[in-house]
């Protein structure tokens, strides 16, 4: 088990003894080991300091100069104490910077709410020009790293500070936009996760296997531009759907499909994520139960859906 | 670059009243805008414009050119008059200013005007977003200089210090900042809103060399200017000026930092900036 946010760092370190058309601009913490690169390569890595305004104004003034950055810090600082920056100066001229976020979701455990960030899709979904991607494990987690890369653009990239399981194989391919169809027991009911809690939902759909519920599980690893067709395939298939995410039940991924599908594809949903909270100290797993986002809830909500199909 | 006699100091002065009297048409004919802070700069954007900055208005773009960010976005009006008087853009352009469709945005858009570094309008972030411009110039070992303009209420965001700290630590010897020094914000005097001062001790503790000048004197602004980009900096000048400066009823008025003359105020404008010294 390896957690997203170190596997992301080492990969762009690799591809960075490759490519030297980018750079990494950090706020002096320790994200997601994208600060060694200075060791590496010290004319391609700036020290911003705890000043995370300017880390995405710097940021802005490399990327107009054609560089492609890589700013680097805690989500919930580099989504809030910054975000106007993000806004202004990112978004709004279409900047290549890839904004990487660090310690999202109440995974973050013990260090408590004001270092869990569980509002941050919510918040850069609503940028235009802003696109969102989230690795479910650490393999996605290395695809994704060559795959914003690759991009050009604003990119938010939402990781994860601890371990988490692995899922995917070597085959595994991410695809910008595309959601992955990673399970598929039958037409009872669709789990469309993001990120790390894609592994709760393939447990929820073994469990719900016992009890006679066929369901299929879908990882939505691009958040924006959320894949629609991937959702409305599912709905068409289904006609339930359970959205999980280690986000707010404001402005993430549930927010996203409920109102896709209440325009394109009426049917029932429930979703499943953080109640209008903020975060606390305690392990993950406790959290997750507190807020009946642990696989006994999923199977509960999938079972819901299913029930008022009949 | 293309060929280009750098203005004297007579030529700026008269370049200057140019570009006062653009100003005020353009925020006439846009029914609203920010004349005060257009005219308080508008010697130190001639300068800048006709005789300091190695620029090429056929090649925008041209990867030699210096750099000039305007921090203080809401001034655009005395930008886009020097930009398109400069060749950037066509002088008819400039009745389009804030109007549906414009590449003259209220605020200035990088994509849509051509000769606009970068996107502006929030107060506090030009001056970084110059920072990392002059890091990218500074690694790639570039010789040209990054200029950023902003405004003396500005220098009360957070943001400018954690710039200004940062063009320090980094040794940018290629980025001079210029803050207008009009004494005047939207509410009333930076005295009364929050003070600013000692600023140049300010800029001083802050690891910058600090030049201060008054901002009318056009043979002040232009050795100033020329100075500072032969010296390693960064390099911040301090230029006292007059908000509404070469407009009489505007100059150090507060309304002026925001509104757009009428008819008869246009009028009035005009033939004070023309009938101005020579
Ligand atoms: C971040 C931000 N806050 C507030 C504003 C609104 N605003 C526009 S101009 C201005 C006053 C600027 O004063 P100063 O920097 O002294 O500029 P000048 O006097 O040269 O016009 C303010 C507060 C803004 N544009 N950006
Ligand atoms: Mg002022």
């Amino acid at each position: 088990m390896e957690a997203t946010r170190f596997v992301f760092g080492k990969e762009i370190l690799e591809i960075a003894k490759t490519h030297d058309d980018f750079v990494v601009c950090n706020a002096d913490t320790k994200a997601c080991g994208i600060e060694a690169m200075g060791d590496l390569f010290p004319t391609r890595s700036y020290s911003i300091g705890i000043a995370e305004q300017n880390l995405i104004n710097v940021a802005a003034g490399l990327a107009a100069e054609d560089f492609k950055v890589f700013a680097c810090t805690f989500a919930v600082f580099v989504t809030m104490r910054c975000c106007e920056q993000v806004r202004n100066f990112i978004c709004y001229p279409h900047l290549n910077v890839t904004v990487v976020g660090t310690h999202t979701g109440l995974q973050v455990g013990e260090d408590g709410a004001t270092h869990a960030a569980v509002e941050d899709v919510a918040i850069m979904r609503a940028f235009p020009n802003m696109t969102i991607i989230q690795p479910a494990d650490a393999v996605a987690a290395k695809a994704i790293a060559h795959a914003a890369h690759q991009f050009h653009g604003p990119l938010y990239v939402r990781l994860h500070r601890n371990p988490s399981p692995l899922i995917y194989d070597e085959s595994y391919t991410f695809e910008l936009g595309k959601a992955t169809r990673v399970l598929n027991f039958g037409d009872d009911v669709a789990l469309i996760s993001s990120g790390i809690m894609l592994q709760k939902a393939l447990d929820a759909a073994g469990a719900l296997k016992e009890k006679g519920i066929k369901a299929r599980v879908i990882d939505m690893s691009t958040l924006k531009p959320l894949d629609e067709d991937a959702v409305l395939e599912a709905a068409r298939a289904t006609n339930a759907i359970v959205t999980i995410e280690d986000h707010s039940l404001i402005g993430g991924l549930g927010s996203a499909v409920t109102q896709l599908l209440s325009e394109k594809h009426p049917c029932h949903v429930k979703c499943i994520g953080i109640p209008d909270v903020f975060g606390e100290s305690g392990p993950s797993e406790v959290l997750y139960a507190k807020h009946r986002m642990d696989v006994p809830s999923i199977v509960a909500a999938a079972e819901q859906v299913v029930a008022k199909k009949r | 670059m293309a060929d280009f006699e750098k203005l004297d100091v007579q030529e700026l002065k008269d370049m200057a009243r140019t570009i006062r009297q653009d100003i005020v048409k353009m925020v006439h004919a846009a029914g609203s805008g920010h004349p005060g802070g257009s005219l308080s700069a508008t010697d130190i954007m001639t300068a800048l414009y006709f005789n300091v900055l190695n620029l090429d208005p056929q090649q925008p773009k041209w990867k030699g050119r210096d750099r000039f960010v305007l921090s203080k976005g809401h001034c655009c009006p005395v930008l886009y008059s020097v930009l398109a008087r400069r060749g950037f853009i066509d002088v008819s352009d400039l009745t389009t200013l804030r109007k549906y469709g414009s590449k003259l945005q209220g605020h200035p858009d990088m994509h849509k005007c051509p000769g606009v570094e970068m996107s502006a309008g929030s107060l506090g972030n030009g001056i970084g977003c110059a920072v990392g411009m002059a890091i990218a110039a500074k690694v790639r070992q570039e010789d040209h200089k990054v200029f950023v303009l902003l405004g003396d209420g500005e220098c009360q965001e957070g943001s400018v210090w954690e710039a200004a700290m940062c063009g320090a630590h980094h040794q940018l010897g290629n980025l001079i900042a210029i803050v207008d020094v009009n004494r005047l914000q939207i509410l009333d005097t930076t005295d009364k809103v929050m003070k600013i001062d000692p600023l140049a001790d300010k800029w001083r503790s802050f690891g910058w060399k600090v030049l201060e000048i008054d901002g009318h004197d056009m043979a002040q602004v232009l050795d100033t200017l020329n100075y500072a980009k032969s010296i390693d900096g960064p390099v911040a000048i301090l230029a006292a000026t007059v908000k509404g400066k070469g407009v009489s009823f505007m100059e150090d008025v507060i309304k002026w930092h925001g509104a757009a003359p009428s008819e008869k105020e246009l009028g009035l404008a005009l033939s004070e900036i023309e009938g101005a010294a020579k």
